[in-house]
C-alpha cells in the first residue's frame, strides 16, 4: 500500500479523468431530501455535508432485480442466453464509507459459500471502489463495535482523508486502486507525513463482538426475540437498506413461448420469505423473523462464513419506522 | 401522563387487560411500546410528539392474543379504530382505548359512539407539509402529475413499509403475498411498481383516514400517504363523507344496496 497527498485542484482534475476514461461513476448525490449513490458526470453534483446515504451500495454488485437467463421456446427446442459477466461496465463508486466498503467480503461471502455466484463476481470483479474516511458519525453508527473503524480499509480501492486545505491524504490499497491512479497519476503527490486519524471522528466502540456472540450461541429460545420484536410491523426497509443483507427470491417472467429468470432483493423479515408451498412456516411469527435476521448477521455467517454480517453503518436504525434499533437491541443483548 | 401510566398500571395488575399498547421514549423519538405488566406502563408517555398509528397492532393475533387488551390512541388512531369497527375487525368487548385529551385529562373509550362523539370535535386538516405537496401537484396537468409519480415511484424497492404501517392493511394475505397466481411482479421495476402502488391505492379508497402512516414509513421518502388522502378528500363530498370520519353504513366502494338506484350508469 502508498500513501500520496492529492490537491483539491488534484481532486478535480483526477475525478474528471475517470469520467473521461469512460467507467460508470456513481456517487452519493443530494436529491428528493434524500443522499442517494447516483451516477455522476461531474463533481459538483457530489454530496457534502451528511453521515450516510439511505440506501447503501450494495445494488451495486448485487442489483434489486437481475437476469439470470432467458429463454426462448421454439418447435420444441429452448434457446437459453446466459448471464454473460462481459455485459457489466466498468464502474467507479466515489465517496463510498468504509461501513459500505467493508460489507462487500460479507456480501461476496455469501454468495460465494458453495459456489462461486458468477453475476456477483462479475459486479465486484468490474467495481472500483474510491472510499472516503468518516469525518462524522451520528448515534446510529457503531462501525468500531463490528471490527470496523471511520478509517477502515477493507472494500476499498483507494481511500481518501479530507483535510482542511481541501486535499487529502490518499491511500492506495489495491492494484484496481493503482489503475486509477495511472489514470491521471501527476497528480498524486509525495506523502506529507499527515496523520490520518487526527482526521477521523471519534467512535467509541458499544458492545463487543465475542461477548454478544457467545450470548446469542445460547439464546436462541430466550424471551429476548419477543420482548424485542414485538413492535416490529414486519416490513423489509432494514434489509434492503443493508450493506450486507443478501436475502434473494428467484422469479420467473415468461410472456408466451420467451422468459427470463430473475434474481430479486427480498427480506428474511417477510413472512412469505419462509412459507413452504405445503402451507407450513417454519418461521411464522414475526419473533422468529428478527431472530433470524440477529443471529444470521451475529451468529451463523461469524460461525460459518468467518466474517460478520454487520458493519455497523446504523442505516436499518435509521430507517426502520419503529425505531427497531439494532445497536440498542445487541448492546442489551450483550448486557444480559 | 402519570395518570395514564397509573391506570394503565391499574388494568393490567387488577386482569382488566393483558396487553396495554402505547408508546415510550425511543432512540431518537417516541416508539410503540408493549405493557404487559404495571413495571413496563411505568415507561408509558403520551404527547404530540407520539406520531404511530397504535391501530395497526391492533388486529395482529400474535401480538393482542384472545383477551382484552388497551391501546393509548392519538386522533390519527382513534379515526382507524373507528374504521376497523366499521369493518368488523375488532369488537368492542375486546378493546378499551385510553387517551388524554387537550386539557391533559385521562379518557377511556370503548365504544364506536364514545370514540366518534369525541373525533367529531376535531376537523381533519392538511398538515403544512400535505398541503405544500398537494398544492403542487393540484397545480399540474395530467402528465405532468404521472410524470411526478412515475419519477417517486421509481425509488420504491418494495420493502411494504407503507403496507405494514397501515392499520387498515390487515389482510392475512395480501395481493403482494398471493403468488399462485403472481398478480403483480415482485421485483422493483417501473411496471412493477406502479401496479403495486396503484393496487394499494385502490384499495384503500373510501377507506383510508389520513393518518399518513405509510408516508412517515417509507424509507425512501416517497410521500406515498398522499395517494389515499386526496382520494379521500375528493371523494367525501360525493358521498356525504366528513373526510377522516368513519360512518357506520360501510364503505362507499365495498357496500351494495338493492335499492341503489345507481343513475349514474346510462
Amino acid at each position: 500500500m502508498e500513501t500520496k497527498y492529492i490537491s483539491k485542484s488534484g481532486i478535480e482534475q483526477w475525478f474528471k479523468s475517470i469520467v473521461d476514461s469512460g467507467k460508470r461513476v456513481y456517487a452519493p448525490v443530494n436529491s428528493r431530501d434524500q443522499i442517494e449513490f447516483k451516477r455522476v458526470k461531474n463533481l459538483s453534483e457530489v454530496a457534502d455535508e451528511y453521515v450516510q446515504t439511505t440506501q447503501s451500495i450494495k445494488a451495486s454488485v448485487y442489483p434489486k432485480a437481475e437476469v439470470l437467463f432467458s429463454y426462448e421456446k421454439e418447435h420444441g427446442k429452448v434457446h437459453l442466453t446466459d448471464f454473460n459477466p462481459d455485459s457489466i461496465p466498468e464502474t467507479v463508486l466515489w465517496k463510498v464509507h468504509p461501513c459500505d466498503a467493508a460489507g462487500f467480503k460479507p456480501l461476496s461471502a455469501i454468495f460465494n459459500w458453495d459456489s462461486p455466484d458468477k453475476l456477483h463476481n462479475a459486479h465486484v470483479q468490474k467495481t472500483s471502489v474510491i472510499s472516503f474516511s468518516c469525518a462524522m458519525a451520528d448515534e446510529s453508527c457503531f462501525c468500531t463495535s463490528v471490527n470496523g473503524s471511520p478509517g477502515n480499509l477493507a472494500g476499498s480501492d483507494i481511500q481518501l482523508t479530507m483535510l482542511p486545505d481541501g486535499g487529502a491524504i490518499a491511500e492506495i490499497v489495491t492494484p484496481k486502486g493503482e489503475a486509477l491512479v495511472a489514470l491521471s497519476p501527476t497528480v498524486f503527490e509525495a506523502d506529507k507525513g499527515e496523520d490520518k486519524t487526527k482526521y477521523l471522528v471519534d467512535l467509541p466502540a458499544r458492545f463487543s463482538l465475542e461477548e454478544v456472540n457467545a450470548k446469542l450461541n445460547k439464546a436462541f429460545n430466550s424471551t429476548v426475540w419477543k420482548e424485542q420484536s414485538e413492535r416490529c410491523i414486519g416490513c423489509g426497509a432494514c434489509a434492503f437498506v443493508c450493506p450486507t443483507c443478501a436475502c434473494f427470491d428467484i422469479q420467473e417472467d415468461v410472456h408466451g413461448s420467451t422468459g427470463r429468470r430473475i434474481r430479486c432483493w427480498d427480506a428474511c423479515g417477510f413472512g412469505l420469505f419462509t412459507l413452504h408451498t405445503s402451507g407450513h412456516n417454519p418461521r411464522e411469527h414475526q419473533s422468529q423473523r428478527w431472530r433470524q435476521r440477529l443471529l444470521h448477521k451475529f451468529s451463523y455467517m461469524p460461525a460459518r462464513l468467518n466474517v460478520v454480517g454487520c458493519t455497523g453503518c446504523g442505516r436499518c436504525s435509521r430507517a426502520c419506522p419503529v425505531d427497531m434499533n439494532i445497536l440498542e437491541h445487541i448492546t442489551s443483548i450483550a448486557e444480559q | 401522563m402519570e395518570k395514564l401510566r397509573e391506570r394503565a398500571a391499574a388494568i393490567l395488575a387488577d386482569g382488566t387487560v393483558s396487553l396495554v399498547i402505547g408508546y415510550e421514549e425511543g432512540t431518537k423519538r417516541p416508539r410503540p411500546l408493549f405493557c404487559h405488566d404495571g413495571e413496563s406502563a411505568r415507561k408509558l408517555i403520551f404527547d404530540s410528539r407520539c406520531f404511530h398509528n397504535l391501530a395497526v397492532y391492533l388486529t395482529k393475533k400474535e401480538l393482542v392474543g384472545n383477551g382484552r387488551f388497551a391501546v393509548t390512541a392519538t386522533i390519527s388512531t382513534l379515526r382507524s379504530i373507528m374504521q376497523l369497527y366499521v369493518e368488523n375487525q375488532l369488537s368492542e368487548d375486546k378493546l378499551l382505548i385510553l387517551t388524554v385529551d387537550l386539557s391533559g385529562t385521562l379518557r377511556e373509550f370503548v365504544t364506536f359512539d364514545e370514540i366518534s362523539a369525541y373525533v367529531e370535535q376535531f376537523e381533519l386538516k392538511r398538515s403544512e407539509r400535505e398541503q405544500a405537496i398537494l398544492t403542487r401537484i393540484e397545480g399540474m396537468t395530467r402528465e405532468e402529475r404521472w410524470n411526478f409519480w412515475q419519477e417517486e415511484m421509481s425509488h420504491c424497492f418494495k420493502c411494504y413499509a407503507c403496507r405494514s404501517a397501515c392499520p387498515l392493511c390487515y389482510c392475512t394475505k395480501c395481493v403482494v403475498e398471493v403468488n399462485r397466481p403472481q398478480w403483480i411482479n415482485p421485483w422493483p421495476a417501473p411496471v412493477a411498481n406502479m401496479e403495486w402502488h396503484i393496487n394499494r391505492a385502490m384499495h384503500m379508497v373510501g377507506r383510508c383516514t389520513a393518518c399518513g402512516a405509510c408516508g412517515d414509513a417509507c424509507p425512501v421518502g416517497i410521500p406515498i400517504d398522499l395517494i389515499t388522502r386526496k382520494m379521500m378528500e375528493d371523494m367525501a363530498p360525493e358521498f356525504g363523507y366528513i373526510p377522516g370520519l368513519p360512518v357506520k353504513k360501510g364503505n362507499a366502494l365495498s357496500t351494495w344496496k338493492l335499492d341503489d338506484r345507481e343513475q349514474f350508469i346510462r
